[in-house]
């Protein structure tokens, strides 16, 4: 097990209030191409009784970040520094052992593809309470009645029936509802769900939802929601979190989000997005070019060779600064964006050219 | 279950009567394309006046229609039948009844029920060591990849992958047998006769063949096995926080093994009747080696024999193989 990074000079900070706080997050993946910079300099904080929304495109680092959370980057070659503190505790500096006793039963994790995120050898009901009795020390019989109380709580029909089928035997819906019951059997009160809806249909898609949010407010547990569909987040998020690239280029309220975005990227996002609440538009409006290499990450402003709105910032800043992730007013600082455009000038290009477009 | 089993029962049975048939029409066939008379390969010379050429076929039967001696042989297998060796009274040949070699005087039944005990010791005990070194080699190389551990063993698996059994055989011979001494001159005794006599003259064999196959199942479970381990049920057993041992063993390797029961149970079958060189090498009289002297001695029955008894064993383990693949995973369906 190779040692992991810890940045010594962070080592005596106090912890921060926040339920999970995720500090300047790097994850970092040396390949025979070059270092590949999955994560660089996330940071963000979830409550418990929250629900937080991270978005953005395939590569964006959504899924590493969630792993790196559950600490499932040790042991691999994957460089990961900065800090994540979970109920006072670090997790990033944290042996493997500690982090092996938070798994499963602190925190928790739902999979976007149940079907191959469960082992399709053992029976359905058994691989949940190999996850109840790893954490408990309880009989067998103990284990399978919890067991099965979860799987009636998530709402599977015949539950202690159920319990003995093969994953192959449950239909999708079935299996994710499987797979919330396997991560909540320990009452976790962190819970990271990594595209949970993907792999589903859309009216077994909300019932999910809904079964997260009831849950959520049954435990009060702190939920990050991992998923490119921005009709998801708007439904099920209280804080929004948008990856590009790596990076966080902007973050607030759900409301900040879809109704004040700031940042280009965003803006792109909510333009492909189909609605069903406008008369139909001519066309979506797909962010053109492609994302970004995480090995050469673009110079200056990450999302600068996509951005078709360049021609507002002055000189040659976007191809040469990083951006500052800022908040966008003196009083709205929650809301912050990474962006070298002037915010009022965003507020205006929002609300003359990208507002009535969508 | 019981049905699944029973329908593959059939299905083996059949496919034993076609593998007899087409042997026997080989062996039918064989003698007309060399332009020797039948009786050659069963007794070794045949009278030069066609009077007695005749006679001994008459003897043998050769002078019937190919399917009526095709029924006496398959009546052979399932009743007995009488064979005539021509020097005394006709022999009583108890079924299953493969044939009498008139060469050696023996119902090939008895030549192969000699072999077998041999093969089989020779087949399972290797087997065993291959299978417990190769896939602890295997999977220790894939948890290790890229270490100096790793690039060792898969280093020593290619070389063994590449050194035949007639070089690895004499030399473990002459290492421990002539220069070490720790074994002398073993010859082959029954299990149950003496154990300990037994496994002094199996384990050189055992060693010279699982260090073959030991190799490539080290290489097999080790593609497998990082295979696996980057599989998403992995991911999630390691975030239900389970002890590195249980994700590593009850969740990789209880399914990168898998795949390797399939081909486990086709080499274990078709070694039974086919480890020549081993048998040679190490003076086993086992299947493999009473097929190579009954080839070179032109003693047909023999061969017919030993061909119809290795089909069988490769049938038999692939019925194995199919009904442990149904236990191993519980998706593949008996119906």
């Amino acid at each position: 097990m190779s040692a992991q990074p810890v940045d010594v000079a962070t080592v005596d900070v106090p912890a921060p209030p926040a339920y999970l706080s995720v500090k300047d997050l790097r994850v970092h993946f040396p390949t025979a191409d070059g270092l590949v910079k999955s994560v660089d300099g996330l940071s963000f904080d979830v409550e418990r009784g929250e629900i937080l929304g991270i978005v953005g495109e395939s590569g964006s680092g959504k899924s590493v970040t969630s792993q790196a959370i559950l600490g499932l980057h040790k042991g691999t070659s994957a460089l990961v520094t900065g800090q994540i503190w979970l109920d006072g505790r670090e997790l990033v500096g944290a042996p493997e052992d500690e982090m092996r006793a938070l798994r499963g039963s602190e925190m928790a994790m739902i999979f976007q593809d149940p079907l191959s995120a469960m082992h399709p050898f053992y029976r359905v009901g058994k691989q949940i309470s190999e996850a109840y009795l790893v954490h408990n020390k309880v009989s067998k019989a103990v284990a399978k009645k919890r067991v099965i109380e979860m799987l009636d709580r998530v709402g599977i029909p015949n539950p202690d029936r159920r319990y003995n089928d093969y994953p192959h035997q449950f239909s999708g819906g079935m299996r994710q509802r499987a797979m919330i019951a396997m991560a909540l059997v320990c009452d976790p009160t962190l819970l990271i769900a990594d595209e949970p809806t993907t792999a589903l249909d859309v009216t077994v898609q909300a019932q999910i939802l809904e079964l997260m949010k009831d849950l959520q407010r049954e435990f009060n547990s702190a939920i990050v929601l991992i998923t490119h569909d921005l009709g998801v987040v708007a439904e099920t998020c209280d804080h929004v979190v948008v990856m590009y690239g790596g990076q966080c280029v902007e973050a607030g309220s759900v409301d900040d989000i879809f109704y004040g975005p700031e940042m280009p990227y965003t803006w792109g996002l909510l333009g492909s997005m189909p609605r069903m609440d406008r008369t139909r538009q001519t066309r979506l409006l797909p962010i053109h070019g492609q994302p970004p290499s995480l090995i050469r990450v673009p110079s200056g402003c990450v999302f600068n060779p996509r951005c078709s709105f360049k021609d507002h910032v002055p000189g040659d800043l976007c191809t040469t600064a990083h951006p500052d992730l800022l908040p966008v007013s003196a009083e709205r600082a929650e809301h912050v964006a990474r962006c070298h455009i002037q915010p009022t000038q965003r507020r205006t290009l929002w609300r003359n050219e990208i507002q009535p477009k969508l | 279950m019981a049905i699944y089993i029973l329908r593959r029962l059939i299905g083996a049975v059949l496919v034993i009567f076609v593998v007899s048939v087409l042997t026997f029409l080989i062996f039918q066939l064989a003698p007309r394309l060399a332009n020797v008379e039948p009786a050659y390969y069963y007794v070794g010379k045949v009278p030069p006046d066609p009077a007695g050429i005749a006679a001994l076929n008459h003897r043998f039967g050769f002078d019937l229609p190919i399917p009526q001696q095709y029924w006496n042989w398959l009546h052979g297998v399932l009743f007995g039948r009488y064979v005539d060796d021509g020097t005394s009274a006709p022999i009583k040949c108890n079924a299953p009844c493969l044939g009498y070699s008139f060469r050696q005087h023996l119902p090939v039944t008895h030549l192969i029920g000699q072999a077998i005990p041999v093969s089989l010791s020779l087949a399972v005990g290797a087997a065993i060591m291959w299978l417990v070194g190769g896939i602890t080699v295997g999977t220790i190389s894939a948890l290790k990849r890229g270490s100096f551990l790793d690039r060792a063993a898969m280093t020593i698996a290619l070389t063994a992958v590449s050194m035949p059994i007639f070089f690895t055989g004499p030399l473990l011979l002459l290492i421990f047998n002539y220069k070490l001494r720790w074994i002398e001159n073993p010859v082959y005794v029954g299990i149950t006769q003496n154990p300990v006599l037994w496994l002094k003259s199996m384990i050189l064999p055992w060693i010279a063949l699982a260090f073959l196959f030991a190799a490539l199942y080290a290489r097999l479970t080790r593609a497998n096995m990082l295979e696996t381990m980057s599989e998403d049920y992995i991911r999630t057993a390691r975030s239900k926080g389970l002890s590195r041992r249980k994700v590593v063993i009850k969740h990789g390797l209880r399914a990168a093994l898998t795949p390797i029961v399939t081909i486990f149970g086709i080499d274990v079958g078709t070694l039974i009747g086919t480890t020549v060189i081993t048998e040679t090498v190490f003076n086993l009289r086992g299947l493999g080696k009473i097929s190579i002297d009954s080839i070179k001695s032109q003693d047909l029955p023999i061969i017919m024999g030993v061909t119809i008894v290795a089909a069988m064993a490769v049938v038999v383990a692939n019925i194995v193989v199919d009904i442990l693949y149904a236990v191993v995973d519980p998706r593949v369906s008996y119906s």
